[in-house]
C-alpha cells in the first residue's frame, strides 16, 4: 500500500493506502465516478481510456487502463471531464468534434478528445501519429482528422495553460509519500543509489517504469505482483548524455524522448520509433524496460544491436557493461543477476547507413512480425562491416551472422546482397504464430535485405512516400 | 424543414465531454454484484469433472452457477434453442461459458472464474471447412440451392470458362464498448434490464423465458450502444439472462461485462467462407453462366447463420444480370464461436464472389475489369437526360416494358426496376479520373521495381428489407406536452449511426418545430413493444415511418381542433417554423399544444409501419424480398511493396446512393466509416485459430482493425442525391450496410497491383484478408510464372 498525491482536473488529491497496482482507470470510474474515461480493451491498445498527464516535462496522453496510481505522484491528470472550462465552455477540440461530426457511437470519443487536446496544447499537427493509439470503429477517422485540423488554430484554453508550470506543482501538493504500512510493499526511490540498494535488498521485487507490459500482467493475467519498485521518480535515469559520437541513454528515458533524441542523427530509427506502439505508450514506455523485459519482438533492441550498442548494468555498487546482443541469452532469459538492473544503453549516432524496417499487419501501433535493422559500412564499393539485427526471427533479438559473413569483404552489389539473403535462411528458424508464418518471416526478412540495397541506392521503397 | 439538414449527431455534445451514458456508466443501487463466465478450454468434449470449490471460496464470491444448478437450462439462441447459457456436460468451442461467477466486484469475479478445475474427455473437433465437409457436419439437412435458367448447360456451351476458389476471412466486430448488461430487480418479481443491444425485444423475450415470467414482467431499456455492427443483435442475450437470474436469486442489482479478451473468445463474428466459382463468358466478358458454391463456417450453434447465408446468395449477382445461374450454399457446423450478424449480414460475402469472377474474367481476356463489369450490368432503369444529372433533379424511371429490353430479374427472380449503377458508375468514373489514372499507374509501375500500384472500381447493389418478411414492421410512441415539447420514442436503437437524430428530424418536420423541441428518449420495451432488431439497415426506413405516422396522427388532431375553433378546414392549418397558422390566427406551437390540451385533445399517439410490396418464398428462392436496392460505387488506388507484401490505400473516391438524404452529414459519416471497415475486413483484419481451435487473435494487440493512418489519405465521398423511387420516409434510402461493400474496391485494387508483377498469364487469385503475407505469396506466384 502506498500514499500518493496528485492533481485531478485542477484539484489536489491526496490518497492513503492505495494498492500499488490499482489502475487509474478503475479508480476514476469506480471511486470517483468519472465515467467519461472508458475501458475498451484494458491493455493499452485502443485509447478509449486516454487521459492527459502533465509533469514538469509537459502534458502528454497516456492510457489510464495500464497506469498504476503510484505513477501519478506529483503529476497532474486531466480527464475528458476536466477539459471543459469551469464555466462549462468546451475545449476547442470538443467543439470541433461536434461541428465536424467526429463522433458516432461516442465510446472512443473521450479518448480521442483527450489525445487531441494534449497534442493541441503542444501545437502538434502530426495528427495521424498523435491518434495512432486511438481506435475508432465507426467513423473511418476522416471527420476526426477534420476536427483536429479545424482546432489547430484555436489558442490553448486559459484553464489548461498553467497546468505544466513548476509553480503549479510545488505550490499545491506535497511530493507524495513513499508509504508502506501494509503489504504489498511499494517503494519510490528518487536516486539510482536508492534503487540499487532497494533492489539488492528485495531482488524479487518487480521494477515498474512505464508499466506498458507489466500493466497487462495485472489487468489481463490478474497477477499479484508482490513487492514493487516504481522507477518514475529517479531523474538521473532519465538523462540523455552525448559522449562524443555516442549517446548514453538512461534506462528511464521514454521511447518518445529517445525518438526526439535521434530524430536528426538517426532518422530511420526515429521513424521506426514513431511506429513503435502509440503516442500514449511511448509516453510511458522506457528504453530500459524495452531491453530488460527481454521480449523477442521488441523493436528497440534490434535497432540498438545494429548500432553496436553497449548495455550498462548495475547491481548495488557494482557496474558492468556488455554488447547489448550478449544480454539476450534465450527466450525471456537475460544475462542479469539478482538485484541487477539496466542503468543505461550507449550507442553510436554515426551510422548514416542505418535503416530500420518494421513489418506488421497494420502500419501503426502493431507488434512487429519481423523487425529488421541494417547497418552496413561500405568503403570503396566493398562492405567493411555489417550488422544485421532482427526481432521476431528467434527467441531473442538476434544478428544474422551468416548473412553478415556473406557481405563482409564483398563488393556491395545486388549479387552480393542476394547471396547474403540466401545465406540468411540458415541464420534463423522463426516460428509461426498469429502474426505471420515461419515461411513468411524468413522470406520477408531476406527480402528486407534486398530492400535495404535498393533503399541505399535511392530506389523508392517506402510506401509512406507514395502519393496518389 | 429539419429533414435533409446536416445536423450533428444528437448526442455529440455528450460524447465529446464524456457525459454520454453507456450501460457501465449507469449508477446502480447499492450492493450491486458483478458477473463473469468461466470458459471452456477445449473445442469439443465432455466435462468429466467440474470442481468449483476454489471458485466458491475465492474472495468476494457470492454465488456460482453451473449446469447442475438449473432444472431447466436457460437458452440464449435467437433462432432455435440450441445455445444453453452454460455448457450442459458437453462443450462445443474454446470460449464457451461453462460456469457463472457472481461476486462483489468485476475484478473479483474475473479472478474467481480462473480457479475452476475442469477435466474433459476430448472429442474430435471440427474446425475447418474441410473438417466439416469430411464429417458432413452441417446445419439443415443439405445445401440450399437457388437457381435461375440452366447454369450447367450454359457452362457447357460457354465460349470461355474461368474457375477458382476464394477464401474469405471472418471479421471481429470490435465495437469499442464490449458486451454488457445490468439487471435491477423490481417489486413482484419484475425485472429491469439495461442492455447494450440492437434488439431490446429479444433481450426481453429471452429474459422472460429464462425467468419463467410473461414478457410484461421484463422491461428492457437501451439508450445507446458503443458500437454494434450486428455484434449486438443476438450476442448480448447471455449477459442479460445471466444478470437477470443472479438478480432474481440474490435480490441485488447484477451487472456483467465481458473483458475484451473474453468478449472476443465468447462471441460470434462475421462468417468466414470458401467460395468456389465457375463462370462462362464470351469475348467481351459478358457472363453467360455462373455457378457458385458457398462453404460457410457457421460455428457451433445456429444463431443467425441461415438468414446470413441466404443473404449471401441474394447478393451473388451484385450489379450484374445473370441469365443462367446456380448458387449452392452449405452452412457448416464447426467447433468454433457461433458466427453471427455483421454489417451486410452475408451480403458482402456473396458480393465479393461475383466481383472476384469479374476480376478473373478481365484477367483472362486482358481487359480493364471495369469494362467487364459494365458489360454485365443490369439494364439501366433511368431515362437518360443526356449529359450529367445534377443531384436533386428528379429522375425518370423507365416503365417495365419501356424500351427494347424486357425488365431483367435477379437470380431469385425479382425484377430490377430501380437500377442506376450504370449511370452512377459513369459519373464516378469521370469524377475520379479513373481512366487517366489507370494509364498513369501502368506507366509508373513500369519504372518501379519494388513498389507497384493498382486501381479498381467496384459497384454495390444492396437489397433493403429483412428477408424474414414479418420483421419489416416498426412502432413509435410520441407525446406532445402542453408546453409544446415533444417526447419521441420508437423501437430502433442507437449504436452511433445517428438513427435517433434522423427520426427526430422526421418528427420535427411533421410538427414544423425546431429539432431542439424534440426529446429523444431511450429505447424501451415498455413504450414500444414487439420491435425488430435495429439491423438490415432498416432503422430509419422503419422507425422513421412509424414515428412520422404517430406525429401525423397528433398533428391531425391538433389541426382538426384548431380548425373547428377558427371555422377553418383542417388541411388549411399550417405547422411551420415553430408556429401554427390557422386562418388569421397565429400561435406558437406551445400555445397550440396548450389549447389542444385545454380542449381535451389527446396529444399522444402510437405510430406503426409495415413495409409494403415484399413477398419471399424462401424454399423456392423466388420473390421480392426487398422493397428496393441501394447503390454505390468506389474507386480505390493502392500501392504494395513487392518485397514484403505491405500495402497502403492511397486514394478512394465514392459516389453513394442514399436517396434524398435525411441527414447528409450522418450519411457521409456512415459511408466513410463503412468503407474503412469494409477495407479492413479484406486487408488487415485477420482472425487466426490454432489447430486446437483456439482463437489466437482475441485482443486489439493481435487483431488489427484499421487505425487512423489507414484511412485513404485522399478520400472523396459524394452522395448521389436523387429520390428513392419507392415511397420511403422522405424518399431516402437505407445507408447502414450498403457502403460497407465499397471496401471490396480496395481488395480488387490490391489484386490489380499484384497483377503488375506478372505478365498476365496467371490470375492473381488473392485470398482475403489480403495481409502482407498473402500479398507477398501472390506476388511470388506472379514472379514464378
Amino acid at each position: 500500500m502506498t500514499d500518493i498525491a496528485f492533481h485531478l482536473n485542477g484539484t489536489p488529491v491526496c490518497l492513503t493506502d492505495v494498492p500499488p497496482t490499482q489502475t487509474l482507470l478503475d479508480w476514476l470510474r469506480e471511486e470517483r465516478r468519472l465515467t467519461g474515461t472508458k475501458e475498451g480493451c484494458n491493455e493499452g491498445d485502443c485509447g478509449a481510456c486516454t487521459v492527459m498527464v502533465t509533469d514538469s516535462d509537459g502534458p502528454k496522453a497516456m492510457n489510464a487502463c495500464i497506469l498504476f496510481m503510484p505513477q501519478l505522484i506529483g503529476k497532474s491528470v486531466r480527464t475528458v471531464e476536466g477539459l471543459v472550462a469551469p464555466d462549462g465552455t468546451p475545449h476547442p477540440v470538443q467543439t470541433a468534434m461536434v461541428t465536424h461530426h467526429g463522433s458516432q457511437c461516442g465510446f472512443c470519443t473521450p479518448g480521442f478528445v483527450v489525445s487531441m487536446a494534449a497534442a493541441h496544447t503542444k501545437g502538434r499537427k502530426d495528427h495521424d501519429t498523435v491518434l495512432a493509439g486511438n481506435l475508432c470503429r465507426c467513423t473511418g477517422y476522416v471527420p476526426i482528422i477534420r476536427a483536429a485540423k479545424a482546432a489547430e488554430s484555436a489558442p490553448v484554453p486559459l484553464w489548461l495553460q498553467n497546468e505544466s508550470t513548476p509553480a503549479f506543482f510545488s505550490a499545491q501538493i506535497s511530493s507524495g509519500g513513499a508509504g508502506g504500512r501494509q503489504p504489498p510493499a511499494a517503494s519510490h526511490p528518487t536516486t539510482a543509489d536508492d534503487l540499487a540498494q532497494a533492489y539488492v535488498a528485495t531482488p524479487n521485487a518487480t521494477l515498474i517504469a512505464g508499466a506498458t507490459d507489466i500493466g497487462l500482467w495485472v489487468t489481463k493475467q490478474l497477477r499479484d505482483l508482490g513487492p514493487v519498485i516504481f522507477l518514475g521518480g529517479i531523474e538521473e535515469l532519465k538523462t540523455i548524455e552525448p559522449k562524443g559520437d555516442s549517446l548514453r541513454i538512461g534506462a528511464g528515458v521514454t521511447i518518445n524522448h529517445l525518438m526526439q533524441a535521434v530524430a536528426q542523427s538517426l532518422p530511420s530509427l526515429a521513424e521506426m520509433l514513431r511506429r513503435y506502439a502509440s503516442d500514449q505508450i511511448r509516453n510511458a514506455a522506457t528504453i530500459g524496460g524495452n531491453i530488460a523485459n527481454g521480449s523477442p519482438i521488441g523493436d528497440g533492441p534490434p535497432a540498438l544491436i545494429a548500432l553496436g550498442a553497449v548495455l550498462h548494468l548495475r547491481q548495488g555498487d557494482t557496474r558492468r557493461e556488455m554488447p547489448l546482443e550478449n544480454f539476450f541469452l534465450d527466450y525471456r532469459k537475460q544475462d542479469r543477476l539478482p538485484g541487477e538492473f539496466v542503468e543505461a544503453v550507449q550507442f553510436s549516432t554515426k551510422a548514416p547507413n542505418l535503416r530500420c524496417y518494421k513489418l506488421s499487419k497494420r502500419f501503426d501501433q502493431d507488434i512487429s512480425a519481423v523487425c529488421g535493422c541494417f547497418n552496413v559500412t561500405i568503403e570503396n564499393g566493398k562492405v567493411r562491416a555489417a550488422r544485421l539485427a532482427f526481432g521476431g526471427m528467434a527467441g531473442i533479438p538476434k544478428r544474422a551472422a551468416k548473412a553478415e559473413a556473406a557481405l563482409v569483404g564483398q563488393a556491395w552489389t545486388l549479387e552480393t546482397v542476394t547471396a547474403a539473403r540466401d545465406a540468411m535462411q540458415a541464420d534463423f528458424a522463426p516460428m509461426s504464430d498469429m502474426r505471420a508464418s515461419a515461411q513468411y518471416r524468413s522470406a520477408a526478412a531476406g527480402n528486407m535485405l534486398l530492400r535495404y540495397f535498393h533503399d541505399l541506392a535511392g530506389t523508392p521503397v517506402n510506401l509512406l512516400e507514395v502519393e496518389a | 424543414m429539419s429533414i435533409g439538414n446536416a445536423l450533428p449527431h444528437d448526442a455529440a455534445p455528450l460524447h465529446v465531454t464524456g457525459a454520454a451514458r453507456y450501460v457501465d456508466d449507469i449508477p446502480l443501487p447499492q450492493g450491486a454484484l458483478h458477473l463473469a463466465f468461466g470458459l471452456s478450454t477445449i473445442a469439443h468434449g465432455d466435462i468429466t469433472s467440474l470442481d468449483l470449490s476454489a471458485v466458491r471460496a475465492a474472495k468476494g464470491v457470492v454465488a456460482v452457477y453451473a449446469a447442475s444448478d438449473f432444472a431447466e437450462m436457460p437458452d440464449c439462441s435467437p433462432s432455435t434453442h440450441d445455445e444453453p447459457l452454460l455448457a450442459m456436460g458437453r462443450v462445443h468451442y474454446i470460449g464457451q461459458p461453462v460456469f457463472l461467477v457472481v461476486a462483489t466486484s468485476h475484478l473479483a469475479a474475473r479472478k474467481a472464474a480462473r480457479l475452476a478445475k475442469i477435466d474433459y474427455a476430448p472429442l474430435p473437433a471440427v474446425l475447418t471447412v474441410d473438417d466439416a465437409l469430411a464429417a458432413n457436419s452441417r446445419f439443415e439437412s443439405g445445401p440450399v440451392i437457388w437457381a435461375k435458367g440452366d447454369a450447367a448447360t450454359a457452362l457447357a456451351r460457354a465460349l470461355r470458362v474461368v474457375e477458382g476458389e476464394l477464401e474469405v476471412g471472418g471479421q471481429e466486430h470490435f465495437y469499442l464498448e464490449g458486451q454488457i448488461a445490468a439487471a435491477i430487480p423490481q417489486e413482484g418479481g419484475d425485472m429491469l434490464i439495461h442492455s447494450s443491444t440492437q434488439h431490446p425485444t429479444e433481450i426481453q423475450h429471452k429474459v422472460a423465458h429464462a425467468l419463467h415470467v410473461p414478457m410484461h414482467a421484463v422491461r428492457v431499456e437501451t439508450r445507446r450502444m458503443g458500437g454494434g455492427f450486428g455484434g449486438k443483435e443476438s450476442q448480448g442475450n447471455a449477459l442479460a439472462i445471466a444478470c437477470a437470474i443472479a438478480a432474481r436469486d440474490t435480490g441485488r442489482p447484477c451487472k456483467m461485462r465481458y473483458d475484451r479478451d473474453d468478449d472476443m473468445m465468447i462471441t460470434g463474428k462475421r462468417h468466414d467462407l470458401r467460395i468456389r466459382y465457375r463462370a462462362g463468358f464470351d469475348d467481351t466478358g459478358r457472363v453467360t453462366a455462373v455457378a457458385f458454391t458457398h462453404l460457410f463456417r457457421c460455428g457451433w450453434a445456429l444463431d443467425l447463420s441461415i438468414p446470413v447465408a441466404d443473404r449471401a446468395m441474394l447478393h451473388s449477382d451484385n450489379c450484374y444480370h445473370l441469365t443462367d445461374v446456380r448458387i449452392e450454399s452449405h452452412r457448416l457446423r464447426t467447433n468454433t464461436q457461433s458466427a453471427t450478424a455483421f454489417r451486410g449480414f452475408g451480403g458482402p460475402q456473396g458480393m465479393v464472389g461475383i466481383e472476384r469472377v469479374m476480376d478473373h474474367i478481365a484477367s483472362d481476356l486482358g481487359l480493364d475489369p471495369l469494362a467487364v463489369r459494365r458489360v454485365n450490368f443490369y439494364a439501366g432503369m433511368v431515362a437518360k437526360a443526356g449529359g450529367a444529372l445534377p443531384p436533386q433533379t428528379p429522375l425518370r424511371y423507365l416503365d417495365q416494358d419501356e424500351g427494347a429490353r424486357a425488365v431483367q430479374t435477379t437470380p431469385y427472380h425479382m425484377p430490377v426496376t430501380d437500377f442506376i449503377a450504370d449511370t452512377l458508375v459513369s459519373a464516378l468514373e469521370e469524377s475520379s479520373g479513373y481512366a487517366a489514372r489507370r494509364a498513369a499507374i501502368a506507366k509508373w509501375n513500369a519504372t518501379s521495381p519494388v513498389l507497384k500500384r493498382g486501381i479498381a472500381l467496384t459497384p454495390v447493389k444492396f437489397g433493403i428489407s429483412f428477408t424474414l418478411t414479418h420483421l419489416n414492421q416498426a412502432g413509435a410512441l410520441v407525446h406532445v406536452y402542453q408546453d409544446g415539447s415533444v417526447h419521441l420514442n420508437h423501437g430502433g436503437t442507437e449504436m452511433g449511426q445517428g438513427l435517433f437524430q434522423k427520426v427526430a428530424q422526421v418528427a420535427a418536420a411533421v410538427f414544423g418545430v425546431d429539432i431542439e423541441a424534440v426529446k429523444i428518449t431511450a429505447t424501451d420495451t415498455a413504450k414500444v413493444p414487439n420491435t425488430s432488431a435495429t439491423a438490415a439497415s432498416s432503422g430509419s426506413d422503419l422507425n422513421g415511418m412509424a414515428a412520422q405516422a404517430a406525429c401525423v396522427t397528433i398533428r391531425d388532431r391538433m389541426a382538426a381542433f384548431l380548425a373547428e375553433r377558427h371555422q377553418a378546414q383542417a388541411q388549411d392549418v399550417r405547422f411551420v417554423a415553430g408556429r401554427v397558422n390557422v386562418g388569421d390566427a397565429d400561435y406558437s406551437f406551445a400555445e397550440a399544444a396548450a389549447l389542444a390540451y385545454a380542449g381535451r385533445i389527446s396529444l399522444s399517439s402510437t405510430g406503426f409501419y409495415a413495409t409494403p410490396k415484399i413477398t419471399w418464398d424462401r424454399a423456392a428462392g423466388k420473390g421480392r424480398p426487398f422493397l428496393y436496392f441501394a447503390y454505390g460505387a468506389a474507386v480505390t488506388e493502392v500501392v504494395i511493396d513487392t518485397l514484403t507484401g505491405e500495402n497502403r490505400i492511397l486514394r478512394a473516391d465514392v459516389l453513394h446512393d442514399t436517396g434524398a438524404s435525411l441527414n447528409p452529414a450522418l450519411d457521409i459519416g456512415q459511408i466513410e466509416g463503412a468503407y474503412v471497415q469494409g477495407a479492413g475486413w479484406l486487408t488487415m483484419e485477420e482472425l487466426v485459430w490454432d489447430d486446437k481451435g483456439a482463437l489466437r487473435t482475441h485482443a486489439p494487440s493481435t487483431y488489427k482493425i484499421p487505425a487512423c493512418s489507414d484511412r485513404p489519405p485522399v478520400f472523396n465521398v459524394s452522395l448521389w442525391g436523387h429520390d428513392n423511387p419507392e415511397a420511403t420516409v422522405g424518399r431516402s434510402k437505407a445507408v447502414g450496410e450498403p457502403p460497407f461493400m465499397l471496401g471490396i474496391s480496395a481488395f480488387m485494387a490490391l489484386s490489380d497491383a499484384v497483377a503488375a508483377c506478372g505478365d498476365g498469364t496467371r490470375y492473381v487469385a488473392l485470398d482475403a484478408p489480403a495481409t502482407p503475407e498473402r500479398i507477398l505469396a501472390a506476388v511470388q506466384r506472379q514472379r514464378d510464372v
